[in-house]
């Protein structure tokens, strides 16, 4: 039996693969939203004190240093196999270019706006919501496009320990590297995942146009 | 809106200690400002001419003292309430980028729970006060303004909720020249509409002199050098660090403080169009045809002629009446310079220095002739000026303080006391 070329491959395949993709958009956009929201909280209770701050971005950035394949294995004897591990890893991973660019973004605002902000009888609350978030906006938003970006490749990873998502078809192809699929496996699932990339990416530029208001935005 | 005015702002030893400084920052100040006035802090960088300033609304808290604001001791109420009510306008508009301006100007109206529809209608009448077309300006983002819009912006804002209390830091010192000058004529005009007590800081003294109707000089803590009227700081400074601050050209700049109206006006001969040209010939001939004086030359034989409404439009000469024979109206050198009764001694001063001649025309509210002023009568009219406040202020000055006074300003009245003193 010859191999199969890529497209017809990807067209005898297309249902799994379909599913696959569609898990491995979802796992991510979820663990997004989750590290979305608790990134942005951390950012908002610690800019204002400098070693707390400082705290949040270097115990982030550390995460970051653990391999991402170290980091699931050492997952696996804590969350079992497969969803949890999975999802409690990218949501860690995600947390850092959000906790750092919402602090740096906090920080960043104009101090004569808040002295403004505070003058015209603002409460904290209401600076924060109308003045500060809105200003630190675009570079929250910066940081949520590259976690997404980082968590697409690790999101892979998470096949490792039975994980949703197109790093199966990677890992299968790895596995059985030499048999006459195993190179469009890897190709089928790494294509993919780009494609994914893409897409969020291009998703996050019209967020953008449509959440960052019209006098800042460049 | 006229209706609502000023309230008047107790300080009693306001003071700031920051921990770890030996210094206040702010030591022991205490200050009446009373409503509807506009009270100048000005001082050097650092002598905690802010510091005071912000703590009227409390964006920093005093370590000691109290602020009364219409008489209520604001000094323990809920500072977010306290500042609702006072207009906060700062350097460089603090403006916020990512809202229009009519959102931001609406934001104080919003906080405070005005209705929808009044806010609206509010942000129109607070654009037109400040000069700027509501239609054209109310949905830009403020860094589609120029700097000076922007501040106008900011004043709109400070001013939106029709506070009793403005407090302006700083606010022009981020403007080009020019437009500082607009801004300071624009905040006089609104001051003589609205009333309120303006606390306006500023480190440039001639700012001070501009807008203050009271000016307080301070020094480092904040600790009050002289806490008086315009005229009186620039005639009789409290001491060498005020005097310092005054700077050079003190005489030079109390003609700003004085009015063309405050001087005597001298008149001149004049002629009106309708005037028979027989009679302009002779009152000319009659004065030129004096013995001893050349024909031509001289301001003396010069004729005014004025238009039908009485405004002054040229003057007239002997030889331009044979050079123009019969056309009155095209004879002679239009008039140049004409400045107001309102004008400030310095303008007339501008104008007669700039007149070829070296006289200008007074002209009344529409415009009519109502005399001259020359460089003469304008220096009488200074040096009397400044001997009037000097006497002024020898009578309020104790008098230890007067053989100090005399030296700086040797005058014959002033020089015989301390002489008659020493003799006695």
């Amino acid at each position: 039996m010859s191999t199969l070329s890529f497209w017809e491959y990807l067209d005898s395949r297309h249902r799994q693969l379909l599913t696959d993709a569609w898990q491995h958009a979802s796992v991510v956009f979820q663990c997004m939203v989750v590290a979305t929201l608790a990134g942005v909280a951390i950012g908002v209770f610690t800019y204002r004190s400098g070693w707390a701050g400082d705290l949040a971005t270097t115990s982030t950035a550390t995460v970051l240093t653990v391999p991402s394949l170290a980091m699931i294995g050492l997952l696996i004897p804590v969350a079992g196999l497969g969803v949890p591990p999975t999802v409690i890893a990218l949501t860690l991973y995600g947390l850092l270019p959000i906790v750092r660019n919402c602090v740096v973004g906090l920080r960043s605002v104009d101090p004569s706006l808040v002295d403004a902000a505070n003058g015209i009888g603002m409460s904290r609350l209401t600076r924060l919501v109308r003045v500060e978030l809105p200003l630190a906006w675009p570079p929250i938003l910066t940081g949520i496009r590259v976690s997404t970006q980082m968590l697409m490749g690790i999101a892979a990873i998470a096949a490792y320990a039975s994980g949703p998502g197109l790093g199966n078809e990677i890992f299968r192809g790895i596995a059985s590297l030499g048999s006459r699929n195993a190179l469009n496996q890897v190709l089928a699932g790494t294509l993919g995942i780009i494609v994914l990339a893409l897409l969020f990416d291009a998703a996050y530029v019209v967020v953008g146009r449509l959440t960052i208001p019209g006098g800042i935005r460049v | 809106m006229s209706e609502s005015h000023g309230a008047s702002i107790e300080l009693e030893n306001l003071t700031k200690r920051y921990p770890g400084n030996a210094e206040p920052s702010v030591d022991d100040v205490t200050m009446e400002i009373r409503a509807g006035e506009t009270v100048v802090l000005v001082g050097p960088s650092g002598c905690g001419k802010s510091t005071t300033l912000k703590m009227i609304n409390r964006l920093i808290e005093p370590s000691g003292g109290r602020i009364r604001i219409g008489g209520e001791d604001v000094t323990g109420i809920d500072p977010v309430r306290l500042r609702r009510k006072i207009g906060y306008a700062i350097q460089s508009s603090g403006l916020f980028p990512h809202m229009t301006v009519a959102q931001n100007i609406a934001l104080v109206p919003r906080m405070t729970g005005w209705p929808k529809a009044r806010i609206r209608d509010r942000v129109a009448e607070m654009l037109d006060l400040v000069g700027l077309d509501p239609g054209e300006f109310r949905h830009r983002y403020p860094r589609q303004l120029s700097g000076g819009q922007q501040q106008r912006v900011g004043v709109a804002r400070a001013l939106a909720a029709d506070p009793p209390v403005l407090l302006m830091d700083e606010p022009f010192g981020a403007v080009d020249p020019v437009t500082r000058v607009h801004l300071q004529d624009e905040l006089l005009r609104l001051q003589r509409e609205l009333h309120r007590t303006i606390v306006f800081v500023t480190h440039d003294f001639d700012e001070a002199i501009k807008l203050g109707d009271r000016i307080a000089v301070l020094r480092e803590c904040s600790r009050i050098a002289q806490f008086d009227t315009p005229e009186t700081i620039l005639t009789s400074p409290a001491d060498d660090f005020v005097s310092g601050f005054v700077g050079a050209g003190a005489a030079l700049k109390r003609l700003d403080l004085s009015r063309v109206r405050d001087v005597e006006i001298a008149g001149c001969p004049t002629v009106t169009v309708d005037d028979p040209l027989r009679t302009v010939v002779d009152r000319l001939r009659s004065r030129g045809s004096r013995p001893g004086r050349p024909a031509t030359g001289g301001g003396a034989d010069e004729l005014l002629l004025l238009d039908r409404s009485g405004r002054p439009s040229r003057w007239l000469r002997r030889e331009d009446l044979t050079r123009a024979r019969g056309s009155l109206t095209r004879a002679g050198v239009p008039v140049g310079g004409t400045v107001s009764h309102d004008a400030t001694l310095r303008d007339a001063l501008e104008a007669v220095l700039t007149d070829a001649a070296g006289r200008a025309v007074v002209t009344g509210r529409r415009g009519e002739y109502a005399g001259v002023v020359d460089m003469a009568t304008l220096l009488d009219s200074v040096r009397g000026l400044l001997e009037a406040d000097r006497l002024e202020a020898l009578e309020a000055l104790e008098p230890p303080h007067e053989p100090e006074e005399a030296r700086t300003a040797p005058t014959h009245a002033e020089q015989k006391g301390p002489a008659g003193q020493a003799t006695a």
